[in-house]
């Protein structure tokens, strides 16, 4: 099982090598990708030496190119892929048909793995890509429970990854026009969501107040600890009760999971977090390749060990973790 | 310009649903699609019931009838129903996710794409034309003017759909919000999702409406309404508005709609909703406040 790890800097790319990331994955600096966030991701020179510090070290480079090109600026994402190809990437993540077909008549020999944006969720989506666009793997959304990831693992044409750890996406990945919806910006369109352009922080009375383009995200009390206004994490009304009305703040652990996940076939776990610090990088890599080699070594005998837990909850979102939807009762 | 209902995204009572589409029966749409887009647990007509309701709304009416397949696909059953529904052998189908644009295209049939299909550039649209998509249900949050930069780039274009009227699907999700917000998992949800034939609204803590919660989907907490861009709609080449299904008060709204294209237009006939999306802005603004808008 390969572990696919986040980089959004050359310290995080270094920090991922030396902890253990068999794959990293990293973006280009526009919107592109979908982490397209100020003062992140590389440019051709960061690239290069990405590319450079991953050879010596006999690992692979992937780029994620995973937004849905504009009709007008297509010539920006064909350029990305050009550049990605011109590196020698052993992978490009694409969600955009029309980007995919530009990407395999051009560079027939650059491997394709479908973005977990393109939200495949069956086999014959799978089939869909594989067909047409001759996809070598697929990033399987956060929305499956771990029954139909192994149901749908032994009836895929293509080599599947799943999301072991990081920020938790409860919607359909490349289905959500929430944020767009309040701020204009959204994941397919800008690679982005809730962005930070349009956050404020104000303190009101006791309340700190959280707002995205001016509609409240919530309200914290001193004693609460008021985290980044991320729309579906923020407290609303619905009924007359004020709640996370559709999720808390929480990132997903899917480490529990390992042993199943290798028998059903998952041929790598991917980790979040391209905007994360090369400190968050360092300690949720060594982490996972301890835990992955430990399964490899133990199979069914593997325990998540305390300190594992106790280091993946530190770094995640509202310090709390949960199986999401792999675990029927979350949904 | 056609005018066409769009599937429900409610969970309607199958009494309800038949005295519905009974209704629409007498109104001058142009298009109903008919099926269960959200949620695969809704049993209150399964694919075979939606077929059945095709057949004997297809022998009352020359409105063109479309079935619709459900978006986010889960299990093997979900896939299942999305089988039979493209298997009907009569009438054209709505794909609404990847798996239904391949069993389509395999069985060699012309389809179209719904809004929830992924299609933001001319070569999406080409690729998806080359496989058999004849009609194109645009993105709820793509703009005027991208919409205007593919079909402009298009050689060729299929048939183009806005969606005009209603509460917008936002997203979709494995959890379901009516069944947590009754602290239930979805295993069990009871079906909850029932007792509201318009969703559940969910607001700010300032009471803004933000989102509209129908099980595992986010609606739109506004309506969109672009009866006031109707005359930009014509210009810009759009041949179908899509007009989403509403609980109550569905025929005024077809009315409205309806006496734009007999040269009748009157925004005053309907609240004004909200028309961010389609003028490039976040989708909750209103932009047209009042008045018919104009070509910028």
């Amino acid at each position: 099982m390969e572990l696919v790890c986040p980089a959004g800097s050359l310290p995080a790319l270094e920090a991922a090598i030396d902890n253990g990331a068999d794959a990293v994955y990293i973006g280009f600096s526009d919107e592109t990708n979908a982490r397209n966030f100020g003062g992140l991701n590389f440019n051709d020179k960061n690239a290069l030496r990405a590319l450079e510090r991953i050879r010596n070290r006999g690992r692979k480079l992937y780029v994620a190119i995973n937004t849905y090109a504009k009709p007008d600026s297509f010539t920006r994402w064909q350029a990305a892929v050009d550049r990605a190809a011109g590196l020698n990437a052993d992978a490009v993540i694409l969600a955009d048909i029309g980007l995919m077909g530009y990407a395999q008549r051009r560079h027939p020999d650059l491997a394709l793995h479908l973005s977990v944006q393109a939200s495949a969720t069956s086999a014959p989506a799978l089939e869909f890509y594989r067909q047409q666009f001759g996809i070598r793997r697929a990033v399987l959304p956060r929305v499956l429970s771990l029954k139909q990831v192994q149901q749908l693992t032994a009836a895929s044409c293509v080599e599947l990854e799943v999301f072991g750890f990081g920020s938790l996406c409860i919607m359909a990945e490349g289905r959500c026009h929430l944020s767009s919806y309040i701020t204009g910006e959204s994941p397919n369109k800008n690679g982005v969501c809730s962005p930070a352009k349009a956050v404020e922080w104000r303190k009101v009375a006791n309340e700190l107040e959280t707002r995205l383009n001016g509609v409240l995200i919530d309200r914290f009390a001193d004693h609460e600890n008021a985290g980044y206004p991320t729309l579906c994490k923020g407290r609303f009304i619905v009924d007359g009760k004020r709640q996370h009305a559709l999720e808390e703040p929480t990132s997903l652990n899917s480490m529990a999971l390992l042993p199943e996940l290798k028998a059903a076939g998952i041929k790598a776990i991917k980790l979040e977090g391209r905007q994360r610090s090369p400190a968050y990088v360092s300690q949720v890599v060594r982490t996972w390749r301890e835990a992955i080699d430990q399964v490899l070594q133990h199979g069914d005998d593997f325990l998540v060990k305390d300190r594992w837990q106790e280091t993946l909850a530190k770094n995640s979102e509202g310090k709390q973790t949960t199986l999401g939807a792999y675990d029927r009762p979350w949904q | 310009m056609q005018l066409a209902l769009g599937p429900a995204q409610y969970y309607w009572r199958r009494n309800d649903i038949n005295h519905f589409y009974e209704a629409m029966l007498s109104t001058p749409l142009d298009i109903i699609y008919l099926g269960e887009v959200v949620c695969g647990k809704r049993h209150e007509l399964r694919a075979a019931d939606w077929l059945e309701r095709a057949r004997i709304l297809a022998e009352a009416t020359d409105k063109q009838i479309v079935l619709s397949t459900l978006t986010l696909l889960e299990s093997n059953a979900d896939l299942n129903w999305v089988r039979k529904i493209c298997d009907n052998g009569n009438w054209l189908v709505e794909a609404n996710d990847m798996s239904a644009v391949q069993l389509l295209s395999e069985a060699r049939l012309p389809f179209t794409c719904g809004p929830a299909v992924n299609i933001y550039n001319h070569k999406a649209v080409e690729h998806l034309m080359s496989m058999g998509m004849v009609r194109w249900t645009v993105p709820v949050e793509m703009g005027s003017q991208q919409l205007s930069g593919v079909l402009n780039a298009c050689e060729k274009k299929p048939e183009v759909e806005v969606f005009a009227y209603g509460h917008m699907p936002l997203a979709y999700s494995a959890r379901c919000f009516t069944a947590r917000h009754h602290g239930l998992d979805k295993d069990n949800c009871a079906y909850r999702c029932m007792e509201y034939p318009h969703g559940l609204p969910l607001a700010s803590q300032e009471g803004e409406e933000l989102f509209v919660i129908n099980g595992i989907q986010t609606l739109s907490g506004e309506a969109v309404n672009l009866l006031s861009h109707y005359p930009q709609l014509c210009e810009r080449g759009i041949d179908i508005l899509r007009l989403s299904p509403q609980w109550q008060q569905m025929a005024p709204i077809i009315d409205a709609f309806d006496r734009a294209r007999r040269d009748d237009l009157d925004p005053q006939l309907l609240p004004p909703g909200v028309d961010g999306y389609w003028c490039d802005r976040p989708g909750l603004e209103l932009i047209a406040r009042s008045g018919i808008a104009t070509s910028e």
